[in-house]
């Protein structure tokens, strides 16, 4: 009796073995990295030691975009014109400041005239004044020019074309110039918090983990941040972010965020084709009525002896239903256009990059403040889709929320031991511009949702534009992007054309041009929640959608090695971080993590 | 115990896609990434190591460039460097340097701060020169070993297994010695955070060529920089006869 047990159950386990092979046959593991697999069971970390040098700080910024910059700089003005001593530390993934900064960019300086009026004088490169608006809907083969005139929100005078990232990187030199610590190189990884919840500060990511996950001879634990205000500025979708908005509950009241994919190049055109300051905006074609997006295109000012630069882009809405959509190819497909393509005759490709963008506006705003920190810029979600503007709002909120920051530090507010609630920042948003901005666009991108497109989302944000927003409902975005997405059977796969090397590009010679890498012996920082879900529903309901969303080849699908089928093959050092595949993926199962710091992608000026 | 001098330098980061100026007289460096030559990362992890050893008492990085080289010294120092020399070079004389020039000013440091080893990457990835250590060598009649796949103290100095085409080639040197570090010579560590704050308590020295009494007018001038050619499509041959035609066709054979 005893021995038929033993060998049933040694059969059970048998049995057990042979389905957990065939199961990893058939889904091999992908994913290695610690958020999933934790190293506190793991064997190879027994003897590894896991502890981390601290530091105090008053105010520790995530994040070196516009928003985490101006509140650096903020900060340390407002600490300054006290005569106090406030410490004001700045974490900036990129290896250099500006390398991950992407957007079009068509800038209302108003917040940077209010930061830093003498902004001229120090040299800020804010050089192209915009001298004309164009908007225009394309047909497959045509152009429908569309007014624009003061008074609308496209209307651009008394705005500047610039390049963000070179922004940036000055900000940066003003913010050490003002006593500021700005690291780039250094990812915030991991929340910490007090026993009582509030947040406590953030730690830097671990380096030395190998692919496998196990620990390599050079393993250094990242190092813990501990500050009386954390600000998180992380850009749009922010992982950090996330983290604190799950454990906050600040998105309780909100509708998900909606976004959109942003992906750019700057091309040296023919000096005929050249009108600096112009800055063109395009809807329609290639997109469909149902699709949102469009593109922009800016003309830069250049030095003496420098090439004509344009910057030219498209943004597809990442609540596109076909999962046949492949905004990068639509992007390259956009260029072809006959009303588009002289412009880029004769001319040279020499940066690509692409990032999400936020969208959701005011429906979407969580409450961006919690025990210990709060929410600035586009991980917030400040931007303003009918303006097409952010940056404005990101140093506006980065500077409100640091004065909500040093007055709660210098009065004994915020302290190490207690994590104080920065209510006073959302008091002063509400005041703000970025507010009353946002309230008033409120229903211009979700009228894009209806059944008449395209063409019911522009009158209707006509109209809105027309009683500047004072219409007395909201309209919903009608749910999370990712769920807007429906099953491949229902579509049939788009022909896109081939590119052809010098107007268009393929994807590998684009992700080439960012200048991206990380460590190549490392766990993937796309990592997934369950490892059989990308072939088991991803591709078997949408076809595999994430290798066409990700503008940087990150996901492929490829054959098994052995059998039939296919397995998804993460090729993480491809990735830019632009966040799209954390936004879209229809089964929620990808979730960006931070990879070690300085890698990624090395715009420069995007 | 040895004192080791590291010279590191500030190049363009190797996954950035290289672009020429348009007036062909070189490449694009504004802006662009730039980062510690990756030979000279191990060559600093070298001699740190060997300070770790007890072999060297001290670590002294030194890079000749604009001000920015002196975050590639701050990296070294983060990596585990005593002390940073920086040798100021900047503008249309630092468009110009060559490792001539390079390997005087390590020679003259070398002899200023009493160096018993000298170390540093073999080739920069820019320029792929390939002869600063060796000329720095001959400059002080130093036995070199270059190409280093490891470095181990012996009785009288040092042996050096140097990665060569035909394989590997142990040799033996006396000290005071020049190497230069190859690919396989170790993998270095990371400059952690932590490390990079107290890196910027080191002593950080600042000099000229002048004061050196390297004299930096060039030697070799550039005439012009130009992509690669465009690869051209290929085509498949039905047979050898053919392919033999095509060849001296294209005046190959």
């Amino acid at each position: 009796m005893a021995t038929a047990l033993v060998s049933s159950s040694r059969q059970v386990g048998r049995l057990t073995n042979a389905v957990r092979r065939l199961y990893s046959d058939v889904y091999p593991k992908i994913t290695t990295h610690y958020t999933i697999h934790p190293r506190d069971k793991d064997p190879r970390w027994k003897d590894i030691s896991m502890e981390r040098v601290a530091e105090e700080t008053d105010i520790l910024i995530i994040g070196g975009g516009p928003a985490g910059m101006a509140a650096a700089i903020r900060a340390r003005q407002i600490a300054e014109e006290k005569g106090a001593e406030v410490r004001v530390t700045l974490l900036e993934k990129a290896a250099e400041a500006g390398g991950h900064i992407l957007s079009g960019a068509c800038v209302d300086p108003v917040a940077l005239n209010e930061l830093i009026p003498d902004w001229k004088d120090k040299g800020a490169p804010v050089n192209t004044p915009v001298t004309s608006d164009k908007f225009g809907l394309l047909t497959k083969s045509g152009r429908i020019p569309i007014p624009v005139f003061p008074g609308l929100p496209n209307y651009n005078h008394g705005n500047y074309v610039v390049r963000l990232g070179h922004l940036v990187r000055w900000m940066s030199e003003q913010a050490e110039a003002v006593g500021a610590e700005v690291w780039p190189g250094c990812a915030g990884a991991e929340l910490l918090y007090r026993d009582d919840g509030s947040l406590k500060g953030v730690a830097t990511g671990d380096v030395g983990i190998s692919k496998d996950g196990s620990p390599k001879d050079m393993f250094e634990r990242g190092m813990e941040f501990h500050s009386k205000v954390t600000i998180f500025a992380e850009g749009c979708h922010g992982h950090l972010t996330k983290m604190v908005s799950n454990k906050y509950n600040l998105r309780e009241k909100s509708e998900p965020q909606s976004y959109g994919i942003g992906l750019k190049e700057l091309w040296e055109v023919k000096p005929e084709n050249h009108k600096p300051g112009l800055v063109e905006h395009t809807i329609g074609w290639p997109l469909n009525k149902n699709t949102y997006g469009g593109s922009f295109i800016y003309h830069l000012n250049v030095e003496e002896g420098e090439s004509p630069l344009v910057a030219v882009g498209f943004v597809v809405g990442l609540d596109y239903v076909n999962p046949y959509i492949s905004p990068f190819r639509e992007f390259q497909r956009f260029k072809t256009h006959p009303y588009v393509k002289p412009m880029f005759e004769g001319g040279t490709r020499i940066a690509y990059g692409a990032r999400a963008l936020v969208e959701g506006g005011w429906q979407c705003l969580p409450v961006p403040v919690f025990p210990g920190g709060c929410l600035v810029g586009d991980t917030a979600g400040f931007l303003n889709v009918p303006r097409i503007k952010g940056t404005h709002n990101a140093m506006k909120s980065g500077m409100l929320a640091a004065e909500t920051a040093v007055d709660m530090v210098l009065s004994g507010a915020a302290t190490h031991e207690t994590g104080a609630t920065p209510t006073e920042y959302e008091e002063k948003l509400k005041q703000s511009y970025v507010y009353k901005e946002l309230k008033q666009v409120r229903n211009c991108r979700p009228s894009f949702h209806t059944s008449l497109g395209l063409y019911g989302g522009v009158a209707y944000s006509a109209f809105s534009t027309l009683v500047r927003g004072k219409e007395p409902w909201t309209l919903s975005h009608g749910g999370a992007d990712h769920s807007k997405l429906k099953p491949s059977k229902d579509f049939q796969p788009i022909e896109y054309p081939k590119p052809d090397g010098v107007l268009t590009f393929d994807l590998l010679s684009s992700v080439a041009l960012t200048g991206t890498n990380h460590e190549a012996d490392q766990p993937a920082h796309l990592t997934l929640k369950d490892d059989s879900v990308p072939v088991k529903r991803n591709l078997a309901v949408f076809d595999g959608p994430e290798a066409r969303f990700c503008p940087a080849g990150v996901y492929e699908f490829v054959p098994l090695e052995t059998g039939d089928g296919q397995r998804l093959q993460i090729n993480a050092q491809n990735c830019i971080h632009c966040k799209t595949c954390d936004i879209k993926d229809p089964s929620q199962n990808i979730n960006w993590v931070v990879p070690e710091g300085g890698g990624g992608p090395a715009y420069n000026g995007m | 115990m040895s004192r080791v001098l590291v010279g590191v330098k500030r190049v363009i980061d190797y996954a950035v896609k290289v672009r020429v100026k348009p007036d062909k007289t070189g490449v694009v460096t504004d802006g662009v990434k730039h980062s510690m030559n990756p030979f000279d990362e191990i060559a600093v992890e070298e001699a740190v190591r060997m300070k770790e050893k007890k072999l060297a008492s001290e670590v002294i990085a030194v890079s000749c460039g604009p001000t920015q080289a002196q975050e590639t010294l701050r990296t070294a120092l983060a990596m585990g460097a005593d002390r940073a020399i920086h040798v100021e070079i900047a503008g249309a004389e630092y468009e110009t340097l060559q490792p001539l020039h390079v390997a005087k000013i390590l020679a003259k440091l070398s002899q200023d701060e009493k160096a018993d080893i000298v170390i540093v990457g073999k080739q920069a990835i820019d320029d792929d020169s390939n002869q600063t250590a060796q000329m720095t060598a001959a400059i002080l009649d130093w036995p070199q070993g270059t190409f280093a796949s490891k470095v181990e103290k012996s009785d009288a100095g040092l042996t050096v297994t140097r990665e060569i085409d035909g394989g590997l080639e142990v040799i033996k040197t006396k000290l005071p010695a020049v190497l230069s570090a190859d690919l396989r010579l170790n993998e270095p560590r990371y400059a952690t955070l932590p490390n990079i704050m107290k890196a910027k308590k080191k002593p950080m020295k600042k000099v000229s060529a002048k004061d050196l009494g390297v004299d930096l007018s060039p030697r070799i001038k550039v005439v012009s920089v130009e992509d690669p050619p465009v690869r051209q499509a290929g085509a498949i041959v039905p047979d050898v006869d053919t392919l033999v035609a095509k060849l001296k066709e294209g005046g190959h054979v």
